[in-house]
C-alpha cells in the first residue's frame, strides 16, 4: 500500500507493506535511525517520536496509521545548526549517558513543554513515566527538562559552560 | 536534591580532592547522541546485508526428536536455514564458554533451556526472516526439568549435561575462601550468633538495546568484520578466532555506540556466532538483532545465589566472624564471565567493611534448566551478592542485640590506620577511611531526626522504615597473574600520539556503554600532559585501531584503563622534556614542568609547550641519541591489586499499610571513589546504579513456574523503575585516593548497584519491624511484603 506523512518538515511517500511498524518505517525506509527501539510491548518507550505533535510509541504504530499525519522525530528537533532547547538541557544536566533512550526522552519533553511550560518535577516525571532509562536514574533528566523549561530559547555556548552546579555534598 | 554552590576546600584532603582535567566539563560524545546520531549496532546498514532470526525452544528441557526447514527454505525471500546438525559438520556446534565449560550454539541434542537457540533463518529483510521461523517444524520428546537449584543434586535428579562425558550429576564446582577451622572456633565460643537464609533472586540487567552484531565475511580475503554489541572487543576477536579458525589478524570487532551494558554484553551468545556463520554461507552480510524477549530470556542474567549467612558477635556489639554456604545457580551451561581462579567471582570479600576475627564461605555451583550467565548487571563480579549477604546480616545482628544499626556499623569498621587490610579471604584493602563517610551521610539524612520522625509515625501506626547500607567493593582487576578469562590476562594497553599542531589521539582498549569514556580519558591526558580536553580525541571501540585489553566491566575502565592513560601520557610528558631540551639547547634535568610546558628552572619565560614540543619532534630539530622523532608511547597496565571503593547509604521508605505498597521517600548515597576526575559523570552513574538497586530490591526477579518457563520474559512482566517509582537522589562523596593507581582513582560503575540493594530491603524490613519481621527477600512486592505483615515470610511474588 502506500502511505504519505510529513517526516520532520519534509513530506514522504511510500510503498509500504501494511503490516510494517511506524519504528521500522522510519529506521529502515527512511533511515532516521536516531528512533529506537527496545522492547515489544510498548513499555520502555525509546521508539518515541512525536505524531501531530503528540508522543507515540512507534513500536505500536502501524505505519500505515501515520498515513497523513506529521511526524517528527530527533533528527527534526534542532531548528538547522541551532538546538532545541531541550538537547541543550540534556547535554547541561546530564541527562544521558548511553544515549539510547534519550530521543525518545527529549521528544516527550518538547510535547510536555509545549503544553506546560513551566512543569514541576513531578509532571515531569509523570510525563516521561512511560518510558525506561538504565542508566541515569531519571533525576538528571528530570534537571534537563527544568534547563530547557528555563531556557526557551536556548543559551549562548559561551554562557553555557559558567552555570553547571554542584549537586554533591563534600565532607 | 542537595546543592551545594562552592564546595568548601577540604584542608584534611590536601589537594587530592580536586577533580582531575578540569572536573565537571559535559561529555563530548552528546553532541551526537541528543542529534539522533549515535550509531548503533542496529543502525548499520551495509550493502546486500540479510537479516537472521533464531528459532528458540518453546520447553525448557527436551530431546530433540526432528527438524523440517523444508517450508521455511521454500520461502521466497529466504537464503539459508542452519540447524545444529550444519554447525556439527563445521565444527561449530559448541562454543566454549567464559567458564572452560561448552555451550550448544544450536540444539543438536537437547534442548537445556526454555529459549534455548534451535535454528537460524537467513532472509531478505527481518519480517520475512521471522515469517520463515513460523515455517519450521520441530518435534520434540520433553523431559522433565530441574528447576529449583536445590533439587539439583538430588539422587535420581535429571542430569542436565549429559553431552559431557562421565557427567552423572548436575554438580560444576565447590569453592571455599577462609579458614573453616578459624571460623568455627569463632562461632563456637561467641556470646551471640544469628543465622538467616537469604537469597538473591535470578535478575537481569536488561539495557535499553539488546544484544546484537552484523557479520560481513568477505570470502576472497577471508576477512571478517563483525560489528558487536560488546564490553570486550579485543577478548571476543581472540575468542573468535579461537572458535571459528579465523586467524586473529583477519577478524575485526567493531563495538560502535552502545545502548547500556551492564554485564550483558561480555559474553559471547550464539546469535553472535550465527551471525557469522549465516555471512560465510551466504556470501553477504548478515545482521541479527534479538527481541526484548530474547534478551531477557536467553542472554547472561544475574545473581541466583541461595546463601545460609551466619554472624558471631560478643554482646556488646563486636563482630567476630561472618560465615556462609551458598548455593550458587548457574543455569544450562556454565558461562559467567569471571577470572578463571574464582569461579564464585569476588564473592569472598562478603566479609564486607569490618574487622573480623575469622571468615569462612563456601559456594557450590549447579547446573539447572535456566538461560546461563551469572556475572552481570553491574555486579563487580558477585561483589552485590557479597555485600548484600553482609550488610543484611549486619542489620539482623543490630535487631538482635537491639542496637542502632548505624552504631553497630561504626563500632565496627576497620580502622582508618590499618589500611592496608588484609581481610580473612585473602583480599588486602588499599585504602579506607569509612568513619567519615558514614558520617556525612548519616548528617546529609538528618538520621537521629528520621529516627525521631519515625517513633512519632510508629506510636500512630504508620510504617517508615530506614535503612542502611555500607558497602566497600573490589574493582579493577587484574594484576594479571591472578586474573585471566580464559587464558588472557586482565591488563589494558593505551597508546598516545601527539600530533605536530600539538593535538592529541589517545586509543584505549575499554569500550564504552554510557559511562562517556571519550571524555573522562580525555581529562586524564589533558590533566597529564596539558592540552585541553578538547584536543584530545579518544578512539576506542575497533580492534583495528586499538591496543589489547580485557575491556569494561567490573568497574575496571578507569583503575586499569585510566592507569594505563595515565601513565602513557607520563611517559609522554616525559620524551617531551629530552625533546624540549634539544629545542632550548639545555639539559633535561634543568627543566621544569607546570601547566602544559616544560620550562627552564628559574626562568619561566624560556620553555616549550606541548604543541612546540610536538612540531619539533616532527620537525627539524636534531634529536638526542635514542629519541624518536615523534611524540608517541604505548603502555600496557597491569595493576598491582584492585581498588576498594566504598560508600555509606541510607534509604528512607514509607510503607502502606492497607496495600503493602513501598515508595522510596528518601536516598541518601555517600561514595568515596578516591580521585574524581568529572563529578557530573560520576554522580550520573551513581544514579543509575541506585535506579538498578531500587529495581532489584522492590520490583525486578526473573522467576521460572515448575515445568521450567520463563516467567519475566517481557517489560510486561519483568518490571524496571520508571521515574515515578526512584527518589530524587541526594548524594554526596569523601576522597580517599587509592595507593596504588597514578592518578589515585578508583572504580564506580557499579558502586550503586553493589551497595543500594541492602539499604533499601533494609528500610522496608526495618519500617515491618512491629510485625516482627526479621528477614524478607526481594524483590519486596506489595503482595511479599502486605503477606509478611500477616506472618507469612515465604510468599510469592
Amino acid at each position: 500500500m502506500q502511505i504519505s506523512m510529513t517526516i520532520n518538515g519534509t513530506d514522504v511517500t511510500r510503498e509500504i507493506e501494511p503490516r510494517v511498524l511506524l519504528v521500522h518505517f522510519i529506521r529502515d525506509d527512511l533511515r532516521l535511525t536516531g528512533t529506537h527501539w527496545g522492547c515489544d510491548t510498548s513499555n520502555c518507550g525509546t521508539c518515541v517520536v512525536l505524531m501531530d505533535g503528540q508522543p507515540v510509541k512507534s513500536c505500536t504504530v502501524l505505519a500505515a496509521m501515520a498515513d497523513g499525519h506529521t511526524i517528527t522525530t530527533v533528527e527534526g528537533l534542532a531548528n538547522g545548526t541551532t538546538l532545541d532547547p531541550v538537547q541543550q538541557g540534556f547535554m547541561e544536566e546530564h541527562g544521558l549517558q548511553c544515549g539510547f533512550c534519550t530521543p525518545g526522552m527529549m521528544l516527550t519533553a518538547r510535547a510536555l513543554l509545549d503544553y506546560n511550560p513551566h512543569p514541576e518535577p513531578l509532571e515531569i516525571r509523570e510525563a516521561i513515566s512511560g518510558q525506561i532509562c538504565r542508566c541515569t536514574g531519571y533525576a538528571t533528566i528530570v534537571r534537563s527538562i527544568q534547563w530547557a523549561a528555563e531556557h526557551p530559547a536556548g543559551a549562548a555556548p559561551e554562557t553555557t559552560t559558567s552555570e553547571s552546579t554542584e549537586h554533591e555534598v563534600h565532607a | 536534591m542537595t546543592i551545594l554552590e562552592d564546595r568548601p576546600s577540604n584542608p584534611a584532603a590536601g589537594d587530592h580532592d580536586r577533580p582531575i582535567g578540569h572536573g565537571r566539563m559535559q561529555r563530548k560524545e552528546d553532541p551526537r547522541f541528543v542529534r539522533g546520531k549515535g550509531r548503533y549496532v542496529d543502525d548499520i546498514v551495509l550493502p546486500g546485508m540479510l537479516h537472521g532470526a533464531i528459532l528458540r525452544a518453546p520447553v525448557a528441557h527436551a530431546r530433540l526428536v526432528s527438524i523440517d526447514t523444508t517450508e521455511a527454505l521454500a520461502h521466497p525471500k529466504v537464503l539459508a536455514v542452519i540447524t545444529g546438525t550444519d554447525l556439527q559438520a563445521l565444527g561449530l556446534a559448541w562454543a566454549p564458554t567464559l567458564s572452560m565449560d561448552v555451550q550448544a550454539v544450536l540444539v543438536t541434542d537437547k534442548v537445556r533451556f526454555q529459549g534455548q537457540e534451535v535454528a537460524f533463518v537467513v532472509a531478505e529483510d527481518r519480517y520475512a526472516a521471522r515469517d520463515a521461523l513460523e515455517l519450521i517444524q520441530v518435534e520434540y520428546d520433553v523431559l522433565p526439568p530441574v528447576v529449583d537449584a536445590r533439587k539439583a543434586m538430588d539422587p535420581g535428579a535429571p542430569v542436565i549435561r549429559d553431552d559431557l562425558e562421565g557427567r552423572t550429576d548436575n554438580h560444576i564446582f565447590d569453592w571455599e575462601a577462609g579458614d573453616k577451622a578459624e571460623t568455627d572456633a569463632v562461632f563456637a565460643s561467641a556470646d551471640v550468633v544469628v543465622k538467616q537464609e537469604i537469597v538473591y533472586p535470578r535478575v537481569h540487567p536488561a539495557p535499553m538495546e539488546t544484544c546484537g552484531a552484523v557479520a560481513d565475511f568477505d570470502p576472497i580475503d577471508g576477512r571478517l568484520t563483525l560489528y558487536e554489541t560488546t564490553q570486550a572487543p579485543h577478548a571476543h576477536r581472540t575468542l573468535f578466532a579461537m572458535v571459528s579458525g579465523i586467524p586473529e589478524h583477519k577478524i575485526r570487532v567493531v563495538s560502535p555506540d552502545i545502548g547500556g551494558g551492564f554485564g550483558n554484553k561480555v559474553g559471547i551468545y550464539p546469535g553472535y556466532i550465527l551471525a557469522v556463520v549465516g555471512s560465510i554461507v551466504t556470501g553477504k552480510p548478515v545482521k541479527w538483532v534479538e527481541d526484548r524477549s530474547e534478551n531477557l530470556m536467553s542472554t547472561s542474567f544475574a545473581r541466583d545465589y541461595i546463601m545460609q549467612g551466619e554472624i558471631a558477635a560478643t554482646k556488646d556489639g563486636k563482630i567476630l566472624a561472618l560465615r556462609t554456604n551458598v548455593l550458587a545457580d548457574h543455569g544450562a551451561f556454565n558461562a559467567t564471565a569471571q577470572p578463571t581462579k574464582y569461579p564464585a567471582g569476588f564473592f569472598h570479600i562478603f566479609t564486607g567493611s569490618y574487622d573480623l576475627a575469622a571468615a569462612h564461605c563456601t559456594v557450590t555451583g549447579v547446573y539447572t534448566n535456566k538461560a546461563p550467565g551469572g556475572v552481570a548487571y553491574a555486579c563487580s563480579f558477585r561483589v552485590t551478592e557479597a555485600v548484600y549477604l553482609v550488610e543484611r546480616m549486619v542489620d539482623i545482628l543490630a535487631r538482635k542485640l537491639d542496637m542502632d544499626p548505624a552504631e553497630l556499623r561504626l563500632k565496627n569498621f576497620i580502622k582508618k590506620e590499618q589500611f592496608p587490610y588484609a581481610n580473612k579471604t585473602g583480599w588486602e584493602y588499599d585504602s579506607g577511611d569509612y568513619e567519615p563517610t558514614m558520617r556525612l551521610s548519616m548528617k546529609i539524612a538528618g538520621y537521629d531526626e528520621l529516627r525521631r520522625e519515625q517513633k512519632e509515625k510508629r506510636e500512630r501506626g504508620e510504617l517508615m522504615g530506614i535503612g542502611i547500607s555500607f558497602f566497600t567493593e573490589t574493582v579493577g582487576a587484574g594484576p594479571r597473574k591472578d586474573m585471566d578469562i580464559l587464558g588472557l590476562g586482565m591488563a589494558d594497553g593505551a597508546e598516545l600520539r601527539i600530533h605536530p599542531t600539538g593535538k592529541a589521539v589517545v586509543r584505549i582498549s575499554v569500550q564504552s556503554q554510557g559511562q562517556g569514556h571519550e571524555t573522562t580519558f580525555a581529562q586524564i591526558v589533558a590533566e597529564e600532559i596539558g592540552i585541553p580536553p578538547e584536543d584530545i580525541d579518544v578512539v576506542h571501540g575497533d580492534t583495528d585501531q586499538t591496543p589489547f585489553g580485557l575491556g569494561t566491566y567490573g568497574s575496571r575502565s578507569t583503575p586499569v584503563s585510566g592507569a594505563a592513560v595515565a601513565l602513557v601520557a607520563r611517559k609522554v610528558r616525559e620524551k617531551a622534556r629530552f625533546i624540549a631540551a634539544a629545542m632550548l639547547e639545555t639539559r633535561p634535568e634543568d627543566l621544569e614542568w607546570a601547566k602544559g610546558r616544560w620550562f627552564v628552572k628559574g626562568d619561566p619565560r624560556v620553555g616549550k609547550t606541548m604543541a612546540e614540543i610536538a612540531m619539533g619532534a616532527h620537525g627539524t630539530v636534531a634529536l638526542p641519541e635514542g629519541i624518536d622523532g615523534n611524540l608517541d608511547a604505548e603502555v600496557t597496565y597491569d595493576p598491582p591489586n584492585l581498588t576498594f571503593p566504598f560508600g555509606a547509604y541510607i534509604c528512607v521508605v514509607d510503607i502502606d499499610p492497607g496495600t503493602g505498597h513501598v515508595t522510596v521517600r528518601r536516598f541518601i548515597a555517600v561514595d568515596d571513589c578516591g580521585t574524581r576526575i568529572n563529578p557530573m559523570i560520576i554522580e550520573g552513574q551513581i544514579h543509575g546504579g541506585l535506579t538498578d538497586g531500587v529495581g532489584m530490591a522492590l520490583m525486578e526477579i526473573i522467576e521460572f513456574d515448575d515445568e521450567g518457563n520463563c516467567l519475566g520474559g517481557s517489560f510486561m512482566d519483568y518490571l524496571i523503575p520508571t521515574a515515578m517509582e526512584v527518589p530524587d537522589w541526594e548524594t554526596g562523596f569523601t576522597v580517599t585516593p587509592s595507593p596504588h593507581h597514578p592518578i589515585g582513582a578508583k572504580g564506580v560503575g557499579e558502586s550503586a548497584t553493589v551497595g543500594s540493594p541492602p539499604a533499601v530491603v533494609n528500610a522496608v524490613v526495618d519500617a515491618l519491624a512491629p510485625f516482627g519481621v526479621v528477614h524478607m527477600d526481594m524483590p519486596c512486592t506489595p503482595a511479599r511484603v502486605w503477606e509478611a505483615m500477616q506472618g507469612r515470610t515465604r510468599p510469592p511474588v
